[in-house]
């Protein structure tokens, strides 16, 4: 079984992570698509965490006999990797839009010098 | 009819010291031929020098790689109704002279786009360092896997391409190294490519911006793009009329 302590300290953090989350979309620092991610990501590390039983139960379907409380580790470790991933395909997409900008702005550039001259 | 409108698209990256020469070889071999260099960003007086020639120049407002030049160039064709587009370095490798065997097969006919090979005719006598050589095999026999097709020059940024392929580079043009990738498009966009034998000349200043690591870091990069391009959905490209 999950000691107790763990449990609470890890809903804890679950529950700090969901309001800053929610703190930065209020102050309009965080936009609501990329906040979803970890919103889900804080919502289901504070349901392992404080689903005692629940917890065991995955444990046990996914072969964690000795330390239930790794499997809330490796959650994380999982979510996290998916918000990294989501990040990098918007950098993807940003930096394409980056390099279309130069090339507009260029373009339209050269054809402004030129009806001036 | 008339003659086709024709530009040299001429990409150049700090290249003060070669590009004047450049545009007075361009000039000398074909007056009708209009230049445009697309300044990828440089810190010298690149653009300045090529305006007083005469060409037309595209500034970049900052780095963006040679695909993204190259690429920028053919943004400029399109807009301006070019009919035909040669590509040439700035940095006066690609010799001017040599253009009459680009530029023949897209005037019969027989292909969309024409890369000018250093190997295609096996006697070559451009012998570049061991790394860049296996790089450049690599990617010939990797490239002539994907199109069934033989190619022997998959870097060759020697080219000239007709309104299609024009079409084809501005909608769509790879990034760093873009010539590889770029190849394998123009074969899944069902364009026509041609390789002619050229002969190309020593860097006349600077230095290639094409290190031994990195040209691994390229290698393995364009590699990657090139398996999984395969199975990458692509459009053939709409007929005249639509731009």
């Amino acid at each position: 079984m999950t000691p107790l302590r763990i449990s609470i300290a890890a809903s804890i953090a679950s529950v700090l992570l969901i309001l800053v989350v929610l703190e930065l979309i209020r102050s309009r620092r965080l936009r609501e698509r990329y906040a979803l991610l970890w919103l889900l990501t804080g919502v289901v590390l504070l349901v392992l965490s404080a689903w005692r039983d629940g917890l065991n139960t995955i444990a046990g379907w996914v072969g964690v006999t000795g330390y239930p409380p790794a499997v809330l580790f490796a959650v994380a470790t999982l979510f996290i990797l998916v918000v990294l991933l989501h990040y990098s395909t918007v950098i993807s997409k940003l930096s394409d839009q980056n390099v279309l900008l130069a090339q507009r702005l260029a373009l339209l550039e050269e054809r402004l010098l030129r009806k001036r001259d | 009819m008339a003659e086709p409108r024709r530009i040299a698209i001429v990409p150049a990256r700090n290249e003060v010291g070669a590009i004047a020469s450049v545009i007075d070889e361009l000039r000398a071999f074909d007056p009708g031929l209009d230049i445009v260099v697309v300044d990828d960003g440089s810190t010298d007086l690149t653009a300045d020098v090529a305006a007083a020639r005469g060409a037309a120049v595209v500034r970049l407002p900052f780095n963006l790689g040679i695909g993204g030049a190259v690429q920028t160039g053919f943004k400029y064709a399109l807009e301006h109704g070019y009919q035909i587009a040669v590509r040439l370095d700035g940095d006066g490798q690609h010799d001017p002279r040599e253009l009459p065997k680009l530029l023949g097969p897209l005037a019969a006919n027989e292909a969309d786009i024409v890369v000018g090979s250093r190997f295609a005719d096996g006697s070559s006598t451009y012998r570049p360092p061991f790394a860049r050589r296996a790089g450049i095999a690599w990617f010939a026999r990797l490239v002539s896997l994907l199109t069934r097709q033989r190619v022997t020059d998959t870097t060759s940024g020697f080219q000239a391409v007709n309104r299609l392929g024009i079409r084809l580079f501005a909608a769509d043009y790879p990034h760093d190294y873009p010539e590889v990738e770029a190849t394998v498009m123009v074969f899944k966009h069902r364009l026509r490519l041609k390789e002619v034998p050229v002969r190309m000349r020593e860097r006349e200043h600077g230095t290639s911006h094409i290190t031994a690591l990195r040209s691994l870091y390229y290698a393995v990069k364009v590699t990657l793009a090139l398996l999984v391009g395969v199975f990458r959905r692509t459009a053939v490209p709409l007929e005249e009329g639509e731009v």
